[in-house]
């Protein structure tokens, strides 16, 4: 869009102040706040609060339970993204929606049914408890209610990519002898490495922040399924601001981290697909 | 086994030719087909199911009377229908605001803004509580004030809405045509700073005199409705700016610029032209932005204390239901979000292929409808 469009498009200034002013005011003045509360507090208030015993298992907790969810969708991803691209089925297009349901299903609903399903009497739990399998309120609850959250993340991400492969690097791989595996191998699976790579990252940066649907399954027993933003309502319902600003402005950091590295993931890969 | 007349023919002996190379032998793809049904089996639809199973568990009588003879499950649902239609509105607004700059304009920190605009989806639900609660709450950096004399800033804000308000419909009203502006319509700053402090003098001036809010009384945000909105606006503020921006990029300016030059003002260029264009991108954006907001827990959860009856949502609900082992009440409630989930789902797979029909509108980004 050519800078001429200022000249003759009405409502540039209107619309960047307005956008400005909405973003200044609901998102950056409040985070500011939060970082400028943090900053009030001295240098070993800080670390007291963010580096408690309880803390430090939390985070592990938090980051722990967020990979081993995001490890397991990049298989999945990559497993329902491959069938829903390459293969007919009937049924094909209900299961393609179903896929998003996740984002559209609010996190307390998927908190509620992943609690009961999984407890000794529920509809899993009576076959999977008998198994030795304690998939309601223990660490594997926390895994397996975030990957529930973060399989669209996964699934979406690796589907756009693989419907736009061309067939012929693959006919070609064909022609000059190789076998399915090796082709998929070697011909598809690069250039899905930046796709599955941003997938992953999309899916655990979500995970991280999860709060709605892991503190119905968790438990929420402290040093033990207690993840870091239970901590910091934890800390709130206690009423010590300081401190749950202070867990607060860790998670901030590591998101923004999370944030820019998903950015620059994203313009990789799609100068690779280009 | 072609026939020999065939594999002369290039062409011909192509498109028979079977399997192709990229088809999988029968039993890897039923293989993958089954194993991706039971992963989506057990991840998605056996819990869909039982929220309906357990929901109804006791009849439709009991699920009834779970709903809407629970006066305080009747308060929850009708406390959502308020919060989420208000922050939905505030980010509509918002949204068209944000495409219309980041999609027509080039400007110095377009990317930046950008970035802005997705930020609220990268911090933690909890997070966006917090700093609500750590700006109007009681030992925030407004909670004193607020609770002396909270209604004293009304005066502004409304008045401050109120010249925003006119401003824009200046803006949008102007003649295009500078042969055909006259008198103020040449003068928008003046207009703008002049007019718009007058504007807000009259109004704060009217509000004092006819005494319009109480006195020292203290105003509840957070722990009350307002903090709701805004904690949802938060959250959610991203959905409708992130699905109109690629639609707008991808129809773009041509058809705009067009109806200016033969002379139409802003108002009219927006409903005739840019609306129409973009309006399948802005239902999309709605209903992802409704539904997120009206199934908004964390968040939420922070700012609103708890309080049965009055500031309990209805994900709220389902919690409190939960801690209270009336779990036939709070699936009940919990079929309601899921049915609305549902609908959201249907509304956009239609509009995808509704959309995929219209060559001009591109198809929302992958990663912008997921995030």
């Amino acid at each position: 869009m050519p800078s001429v469009n200022r000249r003759v498009l009405p409502g540039f200034s209107l619309s960047l102040g307005y956008t400005v002013f909405y973003l200044s005011v609901l998102v950056l003045l409040p985070l500011a706040a939060c970082f400028f509360k943090a900053g009030s507090l001295t240098f070993e208030g800080f670390r007291a609060a963010v580096w408690t015993e309880r803390a430090r298992a939390a985070y592990l907790i938090t980051f722990g339970t967020s990979l081993v969810a995001a490890v397991v969708n990049l298989f999945l991803g990559l497993l329902v993204a491959w069938v829903l691209v390459r293969y007919e089925f009937p049924g094909k297009r209900l299961v393609d929606s179903l896929i998003d349901l996740p984002l559209a299903l609010p996190t307390a609903v998927g908190g509620l049914v992943y609690a009961n399903l999984y407890v000794p009497t529920g509809w899993l739990g009576q076959y999977l408890v008998p198994l030795g399998i304690e998939a309601a309120y223990s660490r594997l609850a926390i895994v397996l209610v975030l990957i529930f959250i973060g399989l669209p993340f996964a699934v979406r991400t690796v589907q756009s990519v693989l419907e736009e492969i061309d067939s012929e690097p693959e006919e070609a791989a064909a022609s000059l002898g190789a076998t399915r595996w090796q082709t998929f191998r070697k011909v598809i699976l690069p250039v899905l490495y930046p796709a599955l790579i941003t997938g992953f990252a999309l899916a655990f940066a979500r995970s991280l922040g999860e709060y709605g649907s892991v503190v119905f399954v968790s438990g929420n027993k402290p040093f033990e399924t207690e993840i870091a933003p239970v901590l910091i309502v934890a800390r709130l319902e206690e009423f010590a601001y300081g401190e749950a600003t202070a867990i607060a402005v860790v998670l901030l950091v590591v998101s923004f981290s999370m944030l820019v590295l998903i950015n620059l993931l994203e313009r990789w890969s799609s100068r690779h697909v280009a | 086994m072609l026939p020999e007349v065939l594999s002369n023919d290039p062409y011909t002996a192509v498109a028979v030719r079977a399997p192709r190379p990229q088809q999988d032998p029968a039993w890897i793809r039923w293989a993958l087909i089954s194993a991706m049904l039971v992963v989506v089996g057990v991840l998605i639809v056996v819990p869909v199911i039982h929220v309906f199973a357990q929901a109804l568990v006791g009849g439709v009588g009991v699920y009834w009377n779970n709903l809407f003879n629970d006066p305080d499950t009747l308060h929850s649902i009708l406390l959502t229908l308020t919060v989420a239609p208000a922050a939905l509105v505030a980010n509509l607004i918002f949204g068209v605001a944000a495409a219309w700059a980041i999609a027509r304009f080039k400007f110095p920190g377009r990317t930046v803004l950008t970035t802005l605009v997705d930020l609220p989806f990268s911090v933690s639900p909890v997070v966006a509580g917090l700093i609500f609660v750590l700006i109007f709450g009681r030992q925030g950096y407004f909670g004193p004030f607020l609770r002396r004399d909270g209604y004293s800033i009304m005066p502004y804000l409304i008045s401050f809405l109120g010249v925003g308000l006119l401003f824009a419909l200046y803006v949008l009203f102007r003649p295009i045509n500078p042969r055909e502006r006259r008198g103020l319509w040449n003068h928008p700053r003046l207009v703008g700073l002049v007019g718009g402090a007058a504007v807000f003098g009259l109004l704060v001036f009217l509000q004092q005199y006819f005494e319009l809010w109480p006195r020292n009384e203290s105003l509840r945000i957070i722990f009350a409705t307002p903090g709701l909105i805004l904690a949802t606006a938060f959250v959610t503020c991203p959905f409708v700016a992130r699905e109109l921006i690629p639609v707008m990029e991808a129809t773009g300016a041509d058809e705009e610029l067009a109806a200016v030059s033969l002379g139409a003002n802003g108002w009219r260029m927006f409903w005739r032209i840019t609306l129409p264009n973009i309006k399948w991108g802005l239902v999309y954006g709605i209903i992802l932005c409704n539904a997120r907001a009206m199934g908004e827990f964390g968040a939420v959860y922070v700012v609103s204390g708890h309080i049965a009856g009055q500031t309990d949502t209805m994900p709220l609900r389902i919690e409190k239901l939960f801690q209270e082992y009336n779990l036939p009440g709070s699936f009940a409630v919990a079929s309601v979000l899921t049915l609305l989930a549902i609908l959201t789902l249907i509304v956009r797979s239609r509009l995808e292929t509704d959309v995929h029909s219209r060559v001009s509108v591109a198809k929302p980004q992958a990663t912008g409808a997921q995030r």
